[in-house]
């Protein structure tokens, strides 16, 4: 069984070395090739990545449209962060757990979550799931092992090491994939949950999406260490820098991790280098911190062409399917936004409800 | 039926919980072999082994927070916190997550765990040993806050939480642990949770007081009806939130006069929301004041715990004040 690589065993060259300016340059410009895709992963999955990554991307146009048009409250999005998103998921086993951050809808939708109640949650209507309690891209789902996602940043990280830690304690060989971005490694929850799943080895993966911004904050104003994934050595785990542009590669060193931690051998530190096309939410404004030519040369390296070009050339999509493959996805989208906005507001007792298992006198009546 | 001070019960309690359900783990600071720093999960590291009994990190975040996974799994995890002034690290875990997980997912996930805490003062704890933050607590809608003053209660209402399927902060009072001892039942039982109890039954006055500072709020009330002819009532509450309001509010409504006592500073303390809530429901029955006897708006003094701490000295005028009105 192939292995995630300790950090240590990453030759010196593949690692980015200086703390300077340019070494983070680099860690934000994830190489354009795609001479690496792994043969031995099936048509049928990289296609069904390939579609998860065109709805994903397709859903954050349309929804931050939507939100430009007052029609949804908020949106916060992964738009060039699909293939460290997906692949992550993609590698996911159905008894394994998902964690989100907040950018994490597509691995929900992934897991096979309908696209419907995600609509009803980002539009907080009657039939949300989470019966309008949260602001948009708060989701959850427990039947598809999906936790809820929470505003504080970084307190999910040792909710994913309880779970592997009950799981292990229950025999069943569950593992937790708990998703967080670069600014998450600086909050004490980051700290806390690999030095507690270092220590009991609990079968947990850490995916860190390096990026490369905490809202304005660019990774070098996070951490003065090299990257992120050299913490895990701190902490006594593995921890591997992973290109988080190639949806291939993650899925692999994901897969690998998931299978390391389900045999008993501990958790891992991934940081997926990607990078934020888009604001940091439909709330913020990047141009007051980044230059449209960043945006540009890093759009040249986006993962979804990237995709696209790697299945072209093995022969695996052609122009048509992939065309066809697009307007299946738009019709699609299209009619569940539809839907989810036509349905009215959750009911006024809703305000109420789910405080407690049971209703106390205080919360009930009017005043 | 055994003699029992309030460690033993609650050690009692916890094994008894621990045997009859392999979901339920304990965790936090020195819990195993030492069996925490008051002894109190003595003896479940050897009945139960480590990975039920968990010696963790020092990291209350973290504790609180793995606590959270575990129960979001379906385990029942009971974690320490070794005094309750250490909670803060882990406030946000509490109030943020602990608390909001059932709302925010629509009743879908619940975190069915019972934080437990030594609070309060009284041990020459000095500042950072002896708080009591029972209010900040109360004021996080979807945590439930329990704080048993005696033996018998803490083993029944620890099951209860246990059973609960919300989360439980259990605030355990220090200065009773191993100072008052009683008869409790050796087979589980439960003291069901948002019960007050009536402790003292009086036609004066009404005293509402809980955990170290019902013994307090007892002897003040012995003082008056001796030298005064006053007959206080005394109410411990047990479950702080959600509140056993109505057995209060009847008794302010045969009595007519208030008076709290808690360790807590005052300013916003719990005594605040109580006095708020008798005035809304039973205003037309009160015939003086309500008062409350607390602590003071300072943090925790060391060296004059005896002043800042409400003690009887200090309730009695307020017993004779709030009846002389
Ligand atoms: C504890 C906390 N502090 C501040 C914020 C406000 N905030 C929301 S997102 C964010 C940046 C997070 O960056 P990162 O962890 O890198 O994730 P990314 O947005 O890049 O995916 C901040 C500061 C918050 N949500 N929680």
């Amino acid at each position: 069984m192939p292995r995630a690589r300790h950090l240590a065993s990453v030759p010196a060259n593949e690692r980015v070395t200086s703390l300077d300016e340019r070494a983070w340059q680099r860690r934000r410009s994830p190489s354009g090739q795609t001479s690496e895709l792994p043969t031995q992963v099936p048509r049928e999955l990289k296609l069904r990545l390939y579609r998860a990554m065109l709805l994903s991307r397709r859903l954050d146009e349309r929804l931050m449209a939507l939100q430009r048009q007052g029609r949804i409250g908020f949106h916060v999005g992964h738009r060039g962060e699909e293939a460290a998103i997906l692949g992550a998921a993609a590698a996911l086993r159905p008894q394994d757990w998902l964690v989100p951050c907040y950018r994490e809808f597509g691995a929900l939708l992934y897991r096979g979550a309908p696209l419907s109640a995600y609509l009803d949650q980002m539009f907080g209507n009657d039939a949300d799931p989470a019966h309008g309690h949260q602001m948009p891209d708060h989701f959850h789902s427990k039947a598809h092992r999906c936790l809820s996602v929470s505003a504080p940043i970084g307190t999910q990280l040792p909710h994913a090491v309880g779970i592997a830690y009950a799981a292990r304690l229950k025999g069943k060989d569950d593992v937790a994939l708990v998703f967080f971005g670069d600014g998450a490694t600086s909050s004490n929850d980051f700290h806390a949950a690999l030095n507690f799943a270092g220590v009991w080895r609990a079968p947990v993966v850490f995916a860190c999406r390096n990026n490369g911004y905490a809202i304005s904050l660019p990774a070098s104003k996070q951490t003065a260490s090299d990257g992120f994934a050299c913490k895990a050595v701190a902490y006594g785990i593995r921890g591997e820098q992973v290109d988080g542009n190639d949806a291939l590669a993650v899925y692999r060193a994901t897969r690998d991790a998931l299978e390391a931690a389900a045999a008993g051998e501990g958790p891992t530190l991934l940081e997926l280098v990607t990078y934020r096309l888009d604001a940091h939410s439909s709330s913020d404004d990047p141009r007051f911190y980044r230059s449209d030519e960043e945006v540009a040369a890093a759009m040249a390296q986006e993962p979804i062409a990237r995709m696209q070009r790697a299945l072209f050339e093995t022969g695996e999509l052609d122009e048509r399917a992939d065309e066809a493959l697009r307007n299946a996805v738009e019709a699609e989208i299209t009619e569940a936004l539809r839907v989810a906005e036509e349905r009215p507001k959750p009911a006024l007792d809703t305000l109420r409800k789910d405080v407690y298992a049971h209703t106390p006198w205080h919360l009930r009546g009017t005043t | 039926m055994m003699e029992m001070n309030m460690v033993q019960a609650i050690n009692a309690g916890l094994h008894q919980e621990m045997a009859a359900d392999p979901d339920v783990v304990v965790l936090g600071e020195d819990v195993g072999r030492v069996g925490g720093v008051f002894r109190v999960t003595q003896g479940l590291h050897e009945a139960f082994g480590e990975e039920r009994v968990i010696d963790t990190p020092l990291n209350e975040s973290g504790i609180l927070g793995t606590a959270i996974g575990m129960a979001l799994y379906g385990l029942k995890p009971i974690p320490e916190i070794q005094f309750a002034d250490f909670i803060y690290p882990g406030f946000d875990q509490l109030v943020s997550e602990a608390a909001k997980y059932r709302y925010r997912s629509g009743g879908e996930y619940t975190v069915p765990m019972v934080v437990r805490t030594p609070f309060g003062g009284g041990i020459k704890g000095g500042l950072y040993h002896s708080q009591s933050p029972e209010a900040l607590f109360i004021h996080t809608a979807g945590l439930k806050v329990v704080c048993p003053s005696n033996p018998y209660d803490a083993k029944g209402l620890l099951r209860a939480s246990i059973n609960d399927p919300d989360p439980v902060l259990f605030f355990e009072p220090k200065r009773v642990y191993r100072a008052v001892k009683m008869e409790v039942p050796t087979a589980p039982y439960e003291v069901p949770l948002s019960q007050a109890a009536v402790v003292r039954p009086g036609t004066d006055v009404t005293v509402v007081a809980w955990g170290a500072m019902l013994y307090e709020a007892l002897a003040a009330a012995e003082q008056v009806a001796g030298d005064d002819q006053i007959e206080a009532e005394v109410i411990d509450p047990r479950t702080l939130w959600p509140l056993d309001l109505e057995t209060i509010l009847e008794s302010v409504r045969k009595t007519g006069r208030l008076v709290i006592v808690h360790e807590a500073p005052r300013a916003c303390g719990f005594g605040a929301e109580l006095v708020s809530l008798v005035c809304e429901h039973a205003f037309v029955h009160l015939q003086a004041p309500p008062r409350r006897v607390t602590g003071f708006d300072t943090p925790f003094p060391y060296a004059l715990e005896d002043d800042y701490l409400p003690l009887a000295r200090r309730i009695v005028p307020a017993l004779r004040e709030t009846v002389g009105f």
